[in-house]
């Protein structure tokens, strides 16, 4: 039996978890605690690493299975990666690390608590990308609800209570819908693995339901329009790590969902439901947009503009075109990397300003300027500007939408013009202009971890930007394979008519 | 001639009750010697069932007392939880000043009410035996004679329960007028769908046992009592006597009435969504832990009778299944309870678990696990006992009940999370003592453990479960 490596990155985190909750450390600064976890976090990147290296991108079967009877006749523990979630696993042990040295300046008290709720979240989320069986999938999914709540809710800021209650009650009554359907189908097929589901189907007549109640679920997660007005708040009162995951992570968990479970499992009903995503969409991408222009807090306009760019990503996913789906991927690990940037950006100044308000900054420019540096690039990916990640994701999914429907692909591209009004005038508002006040004369450049962190993120998005084959490469054929199961699906159901 | 070896249990529990009451009244200042043997004789009465194959079939005294799989297992639950009960509170009955030599005595008369309840194949015996466990605790439930909510809690109980025993008596003469038989084979056999004094019979009883296992709209005294009996006697009140309603409730529901399901099914499913959505709603409100817990239990009865309305095998094993788990939780929600103590005095509200999170880690960190379990969150303990009984509801279609259910979780869920967010986001309050006594500690760790780690090897319940077959 060859090294169960998927299970080891699920379990390390824990583990580690487990060591940093029951280790005795009297001093205030913690070293010990957060250079564990830091090591464990890290080191878990590179085990991931690895698992690049070893994964073969050449065939869009399952690998590194592993499988363990589990509830004994009923649900078999089985993970297992292909190229559409083996990136989402190395975005996610990549961020971990980052949030771990972000704790140094955000979290002031209970730190030692912070990562351990971090790493059992890391372990949650490596959990969900890589589950073959929709029980486990729905446990991994769930049960990262518990960490998040507590990090929004400790840690937040003033109305932290009402955002973690928020967060909490949206996604679980989201999900439950879902377990509802995961039943349903063990009734239906007799099973709930993944692989063998795919090669079984589901009868048409069920999947319409059935494709409603995963919708529930991954909408509120995503967040569509009209269930995202959870992300605004809980993205504003999370303290910096956790806005971190919940947008270059936990947001891309309804994404994955989306690819693997509605399309895979329900393509009869994907189809047959796109009109609702589309409309769904293109309202996310312009309507909140509009918002964002409009908000003067700053955390709270990339939150809205999580939303857009979530927006684009179902727009993407429902184009059932090569192109498509590959950008949507492809825009969520950018998505991943750029949201995570800037709101770590936003913590660097709101640790020295305490304040969030864009009409509080102004100038900042000649006191920071690595600072504003940094911020031009995260700034020009979350644009789109070719170079950077973001272009190549926007571009493959208007060309996918293109090919669908030129009218829903001119909507889209007015949500990419809208998406450089609001980033760029934001960062006007913020870097350029006068000095207004005397505090931010006296304001400190990036310290040592600061550019650490940053330019760690700087580097993959200008990187994939100008060289985005390794991404594509690993998720063609896997892609390839899904459209084409699909549009074999949907040829069977012609043929029946 | 009768072999009275599977009765073993019985016989020695009423033993041990006779002599322990003896000691207790030639033998001065013995009451805490009495308690530490009670528990001592709930775990040989525990190994006395473990010592015969659990498997058997019999059925004793003219067919009327049933020794089976069901019974022995349930048996095994009541009298591991009847330890885990004992043991948690005995630092608490010294503090409160009821450690009297009747206490332990009367919680072992309750149980063996309960023993018989499994066990009873006939309405009479079942009588017998609900009537023996509920004086038992008319008594406990008033056990603190100073406190006056004590005495009130006591009072509610005995006078609702006499009229909750009076329609179940009266249900059980209509089924016996209209089977002619008390034993439930025999009523199974000569039962006559059409005759309506049967449904009519059944409907009493089903009142009856809804009062016990306080599912609304029969859940009046539930929170009273809960409130103002002391909290070792809550405990009781809320794992033990709902072990042995749910065991009756199978056995009255699913062997002489099991050919009229359409008759009973849809009350069974319509008391589950009243408790689910009731205990839900109202617990939202709140103040004091004990009532909490007590809407709390409503709604975690409305599952277990969700699992009870399906009809199956597999919706009766989910229900077993519901109430094992729920015992432990429970068991660690009061352990928890238990520990907030500060200078002889126990606190009870939920305002003075605020911020307890900055002085007792480890003592937040189980009220979180347990309070995210009730909430069915996943992975946690909680989340596996509604997975099974929504499997067995879907199982049958019915959709709506599964539906209401799931969404009542996210009501639940709500004042759950209240807790947790008044432990661990609110300033900090009060500081408690530390020091506890090994039963609680031990009562504790082990609930908690099970509730935490469940999810890594959940087969061997499943599989203890699986081998009830009723129908």
């Amino acid at each position: 039996m060859d090294f169960p490596i998927l299970s080891s990155l699920i379990l390390l985190p824990l583990l580690g978890s487990i060591f940093i909750f029951f280790s005795k450390s009297k001093s205030n600064t913690y070293l010990t605690i957060k250079y564990l976890a830091l090591f464990v976090s890290f080191a878990n990147f590179i085990l991931s690493l690895y698992l690049w290296y070893l994964f073969d991108p050449s065939t869009s079967e399952f690998q590194f299975l592993e499988e363990q009877s589990w509830i004994k006749g009923f649900i078999n523990y089985k993970v297992g990666i292909d190229g559409i979630s083996i990136l989402f696993i190395i975005l996610t042990t990549f961020i971990t690390p980052l949030c771990v040295v972000s704790v140094n300046s955000t979290i002031k008290y209970r730190l030692k608590d912070f990562l351990v709720a971090i790493l059992i979240m890391e372990s949650l989320m490596i959990g969900v990308f890589c589950s073959l069986d929709l029980v486990i999938f729905y446990l991994f999914f769930e049960g990262g609800l518990i960490p998040m709540f507590l990090i929004i809710g400790i840690w937040g800021g003033d109305r932290r209570v009402y955002s973690a209650f928020k967060f909490f009650l949206y996604t679980l009554l989201g999900s439950v819908l879902m377990l509802v359907a995961i039943i349903s189908i063990y009734w239906i097929t007799g099973t709930t693995d993944v692989m063998y589901l795919y090669n079984l189907g589901i009868d048409q007549k069920y999947q319409y339901l059935l494709w409603l109640a995963f919708f529930s679920s991954f909408a509120v997660k995503t967040p569509m329009w009209p269930v995202h007005t959870w992300l605004p708040d809980a993205h504003v009162e999370a303290p910096t790590a956790g806005s971190v995951l919940l947008a270059a992570i936990l947001l891309k968990m309804a994404g994955y969902g989306f690819i693997r479970f509605s399309i895979g499992l329900f393509p009869i009903a994907s189809e047959y439901f796109i009109p609702l995503i589309y409309i769904l969409s293109l309202i996310a991408i312009i309507y909140t947009s509009l918002v964002a222009l409009m908000q003067e807090d700053m955390k709270k306009l990339i939150a809205y503009s999580s939303v857009a760019h979530m927006g684009f990503v179902t727009l993407g996913i429902f184009t059932f075109t090569q192109q498509g789906l590959e950008g949507s991927i492809f825009q969520m690990i950018s998505h991943g990397l750029v949201s995570a940037a800037l709101f770590l950006s936003v913590g660097v100044i709101y640790e020295r300003m305490h304040t969030r308000l864009i009409a509080n900054y102004g100038g900042l420019v000649s006191v920071m300027p690595k600072y504003a540096i940094v911020l031009m690039v995260f700034t020009l990916g979350a644009v789109g500007l070719p170079g950077t990640t973001g272009f190549i994701g926007e571009f493959l999914i208007l060309i996918g939408a293109f090919k669908k429907s030129f009218l829903v692909a001119v909507i889209a591209s007015i949500g990419v013009i809208l998406s450089a009004a609001y980033m760029l005038w934001l960062y006007k508002r913020v870097i350029f202009g006068e000095i207004k006040k005397n505090e931010i004369k006296k304001i400190a450049d990036l310290n040592k971890s600061e550019i650490f962190i940053l330019s760690s993120l700087v580097l993959p998005i200008i990187f994939f930007g100008f060289y985005p084959e390794p991404l594509l490469n690993t998720t063609e054929i896997s892609i390839e394979n899904l459209i084409e199961m699909y549009n074999k699906n949907l040829n069977s159901i012609l043929i029946e008519k | 001639m009768i072999n009275l070896n599977f009765i073993y249990s019985e016989i020695f529990i009423c033993l041990a009750i006779m002599i322990l009451l003896i000691t207790g009244v030639f033998k001065k200042n013995s009451s805490h010697l009495i308690y530490n043997l009670s528990i001592l004789s709930l775990f040989a009465c525990l190994a006395l069932i473990l010592n015969f194959p659990i498997d058997a079939n019999v059925e004793l005294f003219n067919n009327s007392y049933k020794i089976d799989y069901l019974s022995s297992f349930m048996k095994i639950l009541l009298i591991l939880s009847g330890i885990f009960v004992l043991l948690s509170s005995s630092k608490y009955i010294q503090i409160v000043k009821i450690n009297k030599i009747e206490y332990p005595i009367l919680v072992l008369s309750s149980i063996t009410g309960m023993m018989v309840m499994i066990s009873s194949n006939d309405l009479i015996l079942f009588y017998i035996g609900l009537e023996l466990q509920s004086l038992a605790l008319y008594v406990l439930a008033s056990f603190n004679r100073e406190n006056i909510l004590s005495s009130e809690s006591g009072l509610k109980y005995f006078v609702l329960s006499a009229l909750s025993s009076g329609l179940l008596l009266y249900g059980c003469s209509l089924i016996y007028g209209f089977s002619g038989s008390t034993n439930f084979n025999l009523i199974a056999e000569n039962i006559n769908m059409d005759s309506y004094g049967l449904t009519f019979g059944i409907i009493f009883i089903i009142t009856g046992l809804a009062f016990k296992i306080s599912a609304v709209p029969f859940h009046m005294w539930a929170p009273d009592v809960y409130e103002g009996s002391p909290t070792s006697v809550t405990i009781f009140f809320a794992i033990l006597p709902k072990i042995a309603a749910i065991t009756v409730f199978i056995r009255i529901l699913y062997v002489p009435f099991l050919n009229i399901i359409d008759q009973w099914q849809i009350i069974i499913v319509f008391l589950s969504i009243a408790s689910m959505l009731f205990g839900s709603i109202a617990a939202i409100g709140q103040k004091n832990l004990k009532r909490l817990i007590a809407y709390s239990s409503i709604s975690h009865m409305g599952y277990a009778l969700a699992g009870l309305s399906v009809g199956t095998n597999q919706g009766i094993q989910s229900s077993i299944t519901y109430i094992s788990i729920y015992l432990f939780m429970n068991l660690a929600f009061f352990s928890c309870v238990f520990m907030l103590r500060r200078d002889d005095k126990y606190f009870e509200n939920i305002e003075d678990l605020s911020g307890l999170s900055k002085n007792h880690p480890l003592l937040s960190f189980s009220f979180l696990i347990v309070l995210f379990s009730l909430a069915g969150i996943p992975p946690l303990v909680g989340f596996f006992a509604k997975f099974y009984i929504f499997t067995a509801v879907i199982e049958q279609s019915m959709y709506t009940l599964a539906i209401i259910g799931l969404l009542s979780t996210v009501v639940a869920a709500f004042y759950y999370l209240r807790i947790i967010k008044i432990i661990y986001f609110d300033p900090e309050k009060e500081k408690y003592e530390s020091n506890h006594n090994i039963g609680l500690k031990i009562s504790l760790a082990f609930s908690t453990l099970f509730i935490l780690f469940y999810f890594i090897y959940p087969s061997p319940l499943i599989e203890i479960i699986e081998k009830i077959n009723i129908i």
